[in-house]
């Protein structure tokens, strides 16, 4: 008879005028792993938060090994061993490893800098993790990081561990390692749950699995017994076929021509590397990376906002390099980047959507007065086309959800008419029907003539909808491929540096 | 010179309290620029407590209590309840002001007994104060110089080898990682802003207690903002704090030195050297780039768990 | 134990009733402080009302400081709107005063009063302005700390015209405590209903400011660098100018209130003539919002502040820092209140729920 680890009985949670958990229940059990399924936004981490003492439940009882908790702060659920790794890591940039580690910790009698070392080695060594205590972690990548997280759980006993969507910033030979990782905690009768919305990893590494949608818990089933589509069904609330189309662009020419471009990041060190691609008109072009490889540095250089230490970005035929940004959005060039906060760089949050129209026209209007009639005007059309749930207008725009923010984003650089649109992380903590709403966007623009380039973060994605896919790895090119010719395996290797065996010829010689 | 380096150590001592001060509230992520105010109110607190007490004790404690409240209501403000913390604490400068300007209304220009004065004489260490030319200013001082110097080293100890000053360190950083490994932020944030805000009382006091020593509603004419910007030039590390409060306590009384050896500039002119020199300071702050120069990195920033 | 909720939202009704309550309750606080001193509040806020509003006399007294108020806090609410923290308002009033005084000192008498002022207003704006433009440049240049800067600069302000009060600008024909040479009557401001004309530029200068903000293209550009700088990158917008052009607008809107100190009120140059109202002008664009019509209203209410309290000095012989702690007590209140308008506080035991505040 299995222990229960966990069980979270009737759980509800709101933020103001938003219902993040309903009557939620859970149940896990040691030595299992549980995946906690769900679209972006169904209320996943919010539970989990609960459970680690950084959200408190509205109503619900919470049993940790069969005692019940009433936690006020994540102390008080550490002590209990619960172990979180959350989906942003909660380290400290400019300290090490080991001072990451002890934060918050007593110093335990007799305890020195030796057999501290000793004791996080062999509690690494029994779990299969490998780090350097001395390191600074904004030193480390990101699968240090999240090795570093685990590590520090462990480290305060933790027999109850919480990952928060872990493999979202992981190459898939990265992933691999985790889940290894994961199953030998299992082994030792740890209790794992793993907070996810990607149905394959779910069939791979879990034991049981519990749904939950819209802030409600739908059914708990066992993973052996079940199948992806009746899974898909259970998350979205109906049948509904996750195959993203790809369909056929009308092969123009090349619309923005890349050319040796190097450009340095804020630190002075190299963010792009000697790039060189060409994106035609009619196709949608695909970036995979993993973070910080220089996708931020590449849209910005387009768009007129970053000096390049060399190169050339040719656009119908003349080279934009060193133009600045109004120019560049006045040929025709648009660029939308949905940061990890979302509302950080495209948006005013407490704007309106109307001011927010005027930020890309206004520049376009003679004189020194502000006139707002025609940004109304087109705020009422982007809204009606796109359907964006919004009272009026008027509205704050930090007030909208998740996904009718981005499509105020990436309404308005689309209804400009670009010639070349750039779109980094669109669909970003959103849920599937926004995602394929955005998806059908981008096919759109993609018939109507478009040059597209899509910056993403899930492979899958990536694949399906692109009609090539570049990847980049610390600022180079390691391959520019087409998706139906290779495998994930094969992307995931050029994105840690690799590059292709079988080279795809040139785009840039035709 | 060596008259003269007596002097720059005293001088520099109201600054020394108020960036060690500061730079506590700051390492927490609290950026407190009501400095001059916790100054003021300690610096005219302390002196009607030593007027009417004749108990340098006392006084002490007293200056010591009064910036500590003014750094409580700033903290219960910003950590508490929220709010801008660059307002609020300019809203306590203000405060502060007219509070002094109130509390020390019919003191002002009554000296100190002569008794309590004695007791912030110079005691010198044996030996060591006959060290040539840095003998007499770092070893033959008042206690309270003493007692500075004493912070200084034990902030540099509290955050490089205390677990409690690791956990500020992080609070400072990064609020949310430090909340999730299970420190109270909340906690930290108040007790080393009022910490903080004990010693910029302290500064203040130093003044009317020791160097000039009366009451005057100008006392402080700006040292608490100097402050602001010297713990930006230590790069948030108390020993640098303390050399810049060192050249910043010479540069105020070099007016008097250049007048001394016949230079006659006009005292207002002279006058305006150390906020100049703050401003270049200030300017060549910005050039940081290593990491561990920079600002906490969540300064200034409130941190609430429930954000949503 | 006690949760603390976000609000979902809040009617306009409960947020003004919420902030009337911090005011309300300000005054009370302040009141005990005052008891402490050993004063009758009650009788204090009385002459306060009295000595600011009693008489027509007094109450030309009150706009009279309301004017400068006005004008300052006008300078600081459209840098405060970018998030530029200008501390330099008393800074940028003394160099207005200066520049001012600087052409009412070398032009001749004979010159007609009507462009004496003129000349005399631009100059005080353009130096106030260049006051403002030194930290500003730092700040769009490299990223420099704006908050000391302005505040080192309002030291240099001072102890500049201190130095000019005392030393090449003293009056030679005045024996007792040293001042500037008293202005010609063409430089001093004309009257209109017995209250110099400054309250015309003050009522143009709300007027000005709320349409700079809310209807032309720099004003918005403004608002959204204050907003969120990343997004105003990435609409191709001129940071740089946008920063240089505010803190021009509001150094100069300091400096002439500057300008009209010295012509109208002390009719000379001393240091004294900010009076403190760069720092009162920080209050009052925060407690009205950065909204130009209510900074206005607030400043005519913290200038009957300011000429009740100078009454109360003179007839009750408490100093006028009671005005500044007031003032600061007013404020500590209304920023704690801004927290009850965002938040819920809630009394949660295991079995019931109730609604605290």
């Amino acid at each position: 008879m299995q222990t229960i680890s966990i069980q979270m009985e009737n759980i509800t949670k709101t933020f103001g005028a938003l219902k993040a958990n309903e009557d939620v229940n859970l149940t896990v059990y040691a030595g299992e792993i549980h995946a906690l399924l769900g679209e972006n936004g169904a209320g996943k981490s919010t539970l989990m938060n609960m459970l680690s003492g950084i959200y408190m439940p509205d109503s619900g009882f919470i049993y940790v090994e069969g005692k019940p908790v009433n936690f006020t702060s994540p102390k008080e659920s550490i002590e209990l061993g619960i172990g979180m790794i959350h989906q942003h890591f909660k380290l400290v940039d400019i300290l090490t490893a080991k001072e990451n580690i002890l934060l918050g910790q007593k110093k335990k009698a007799g305890q020195n800098d030796k057999n501290l070392a000793k004791e996080i080695k062999d509690l690494s060594d029994r779990y299969g993790l490998d780090l350097d205590l001395n390191k600074k972690v904004y030193q480390m990548s990101v699968g240090e990081k999240q090795t570093l997280e685990i590590i520090k759980v462990l480290y305060r006993g933790a027999r109850i561990l919480v990952l928060d969507e872990p493999t979202a910033v992981l190459t898939p030979q990265e992933i691999k390692k985790l889940f290894r990782i994961m199953r030998n905690m299992k082994e030792h009768g740890c209790a794992i749950v793993i907070i996810t919305h990607k149905l394959n990893e779910v069939m791979e590494i879990s034991d049981r699995i519990t749904v939950l949608r819209k802030g409600k818990s739908i059914a708990t089933v066992v993973t052996k017994e079940v199948e992806v589509p009746s899974l898909i069904e259970m998350m979205v609330g109906k049948k509904v076929d996750l195959e993203i189309d790809r369909l056929p662009g009308p092969g123009l020419g090349e619309s923005l021509v890349v050319d040796e471009l190097t450009v340095m990041d804020m630190e002075g060190k190299l963010a792009l590397d000697n790039i060189s691609f060409a994106l035609k008109g009619g196709e949608i072009l695909g970036v995979a990376g993993v973070a910080k490889s220089g996708q931020k540095e590449l849209c910005e250089a387009i768009a007129g906002l970053i000096p390049a230490a060399k190169g050339r970005i040719f656009f119908q035929g003349d080279n934009i390099l060193g133009k600045n940004p109004r120019d560049i959005i006045r040929l025709g060039i648009r660029m939308g980047f949905i940061p990890e906060d979302r509302l950080g760089m495209g948006l005013v949050g407490s704007m309106d959507i109307v001011h927010n129209i005027v930020l890309k026209d206004y520049q376009n209007q003679p004189g020194i007065f502000l006139k707002r009639g025609p940004c109304i005007e087109k705020a009422n059309r982007i809204v009606e086309t796109l359907d964006i749930m919004t009272p009026n207008v008027y509205t704050p725009v930090k007030k909208l959800s998740g996904g009718n923010i981005q499509k105020v984003l990436l309404g308005r650089e689309i209804d400009s008419n670009p010639k070349v649109l750039i779109t980094a992380y669109p669909v970003r903590g959103l849920d599937v029907g926004a995602s394929y709403k955005i998806y059908e966007l981008l096919n759109e623009q993609k018939q109507a003539g478009v040059g597209v380039l899509f910056i993403g973060e899930d492979l899958d994605v990536l694949m399906d909808l692109c009609d090539r896919v570049m990847v980049l790895c610390n600022g180079k090119v390691t391959g520019i491929v087409d998706p139906t010719q290779v495998t994930k395996e094969e992307i995931g290797l050029m994105m840690t540096g690799s590059a292709l065996e079988k080279e795809e010829p040139s785009d840039k010689n035709q | 010179m060596e008259s003269f380096l007596v002097a720059v150590v005293v001088a520099s001592m109201p600054l020394l309290f108020a960036t060690l001060g500061e730079l506590l509230s700051e390492k927490a992520g609290n950026l407190n620029l009501g400095v001059e105010g916790m100054m003021l109110m300690g610096a005219v607190i302390g002196f009607r407590v030593g007027l009417a007490t004749n108990s340098p004790i006392l006084a002490v404690l007293a200056a010591l209590l009064a910036g500590a409240f003014g750094a409580a209501m700033f903290a219960f403000l910003t950590v508490s309840l929220r709010a801008n913390q660059v307002v609020t604490g300019l809203t306590l400068t203000i405060f502060g002001s007219g509070f002094a300007g109130l509390v020390g209304r019919d003191v002002v220009g009554v000296p100190l007994s002569l008794q309590l004065r004695n007791s912030f004489d110079a005691i010198p260490i044996p030996l060591l104060s006959k060290i040539p030319v840095i003998g007499k200013p770092l070893f033959d001082q008042d206690i309270l110089v003493y007692f500075g110097f004493a912070c200084v080293i034990l902030i540099l100890l509290y955050f490089k080898k205390t677990r409690i000053g690791l956990n500020t360190r992080a609070v400072g950083e990064n609020a949310a990682a430090a909340d999730a490994s299970g420190i109270n932020v909340n906690l930290y944030k108040y007790l080393n802003i009022t910490a903080g805000g004990a010693l910029c009382g302290l500064g203040g006091a130093y003044m009317t207690l020791v160097t000039i020593p009366v009451w005057q509603q100008d006392v402080v004419a700006g040292r608490g903002w100097i402050a602001v910007a010297l713990v930006i030039f230590a790069s948030w590390r108390p020993v640098k704090a303390w050399l810049g409060a060192l050249l910043f306590g010479a540069l105020s009384i070099l007016g008097y030195r250049l007048q001394a050896m016949g230079i006659s500039l006009s005292q207002y002119l002279v006058d305006m050297i150390p906020y100049i020199a703050t401003i270049l300071v200030v300017i060549v702050s910005t050039y940081k780039n290593r990491k561990e120069d920079l600002p906490p990195a969540d300064l200034s920033n409130p941190y609430f768990r429930e954000e949503r | 134990m006690i949760k603390i909720n976000k609000r979902a939202s809040l009617p306009k009704r409960k947020e003004m009733m919420i902030q009337a309550l911090a005011v309300l309750l300000s005054l009370v606080f302040a009141g005990l402080v005052i008891l402490a001193m050993g004063y009758n509040p009650l009788e204090v806020y009385y002459r306060i009302v009295e000595g600011s509003v009693g008489t027509i006399i007094r109450i030309q007294q009150t706009i009279n400081k309301a004017v400068p108020l006005i004008i300052v806090s006008m300078g600081i609410l459209v840098a405060f709107k970018m998030k530029f923290w200008n501390i330099g308002g008393e800074g940028q009033i003394m160099m207005g005063a200066f520049g001012a005084t600087l052409v009412a000192l070398n032009l001749p008498e004979s010159v007609p009063t009507p462009i004496m002022l003129l000349a005399m207003a631009v100059m005080a704006t353009l130096c106030g302005a260049i006051w403002a433009f030194i930290p500003a440049f730092f700040k769009a240049k490299f990223g420099t700390n704006e908050t000391i800067f302005t505040l080192m600069m309002n030291y240099i302000a001072i102890k500049f015209v201190t130095y000019m009060q005392f030393g090449p600008w003293k009056d030679p024909s005045f024996g007792g405590f040293p001042k500037v040479a008293s202005f010609h009557d063409n430089a001093i401001m004309p009257s209109l209903f017995g209250l110099h004309i400054g309250w015309i530029i003050a009522l143009f200068a709300v007027a000005g400011v709320y349409i700079f903000i809310h209807h032309t293209k720099r004003g918005y550009e403004i608002s959204v660098v204050g907003e969120s700088l990343d997004t105003a990158r990435y609409a191709g917008m001129n940071i740089k100018a946008i920063i240089i052009t505010a803190m021009l607008v509001s150094g100069g809107l300091c400096g002439l209130a500057g300008m009209i100190q010295a012509s109208a009120i002390e009719k000379t140059l001393t240091y004294t003539i900010s009076a403190g109202y760069g720092f009162t002008a920080i209050i009052t664009a925060w407690l009205g919002r950065l909204s130009a019509p209510v900074v206005g209203v607030v400043c005519f209410l913290f200038a009957m502040l300011l000429q009740g309290s100078s009454f109360l000095q003179a007839s009750m012989a408490i100093p006028a820092s009671v005005a500044d702690m007031i003032q600061g007590v007013i404020l500590f209140f209304v920023l704690g209140s801004d927290f009850f308008l965002q938040y819920k506080v809630v009394l949660k035991d295991k079995k019931a729920v109730k609604e605290v505040a």
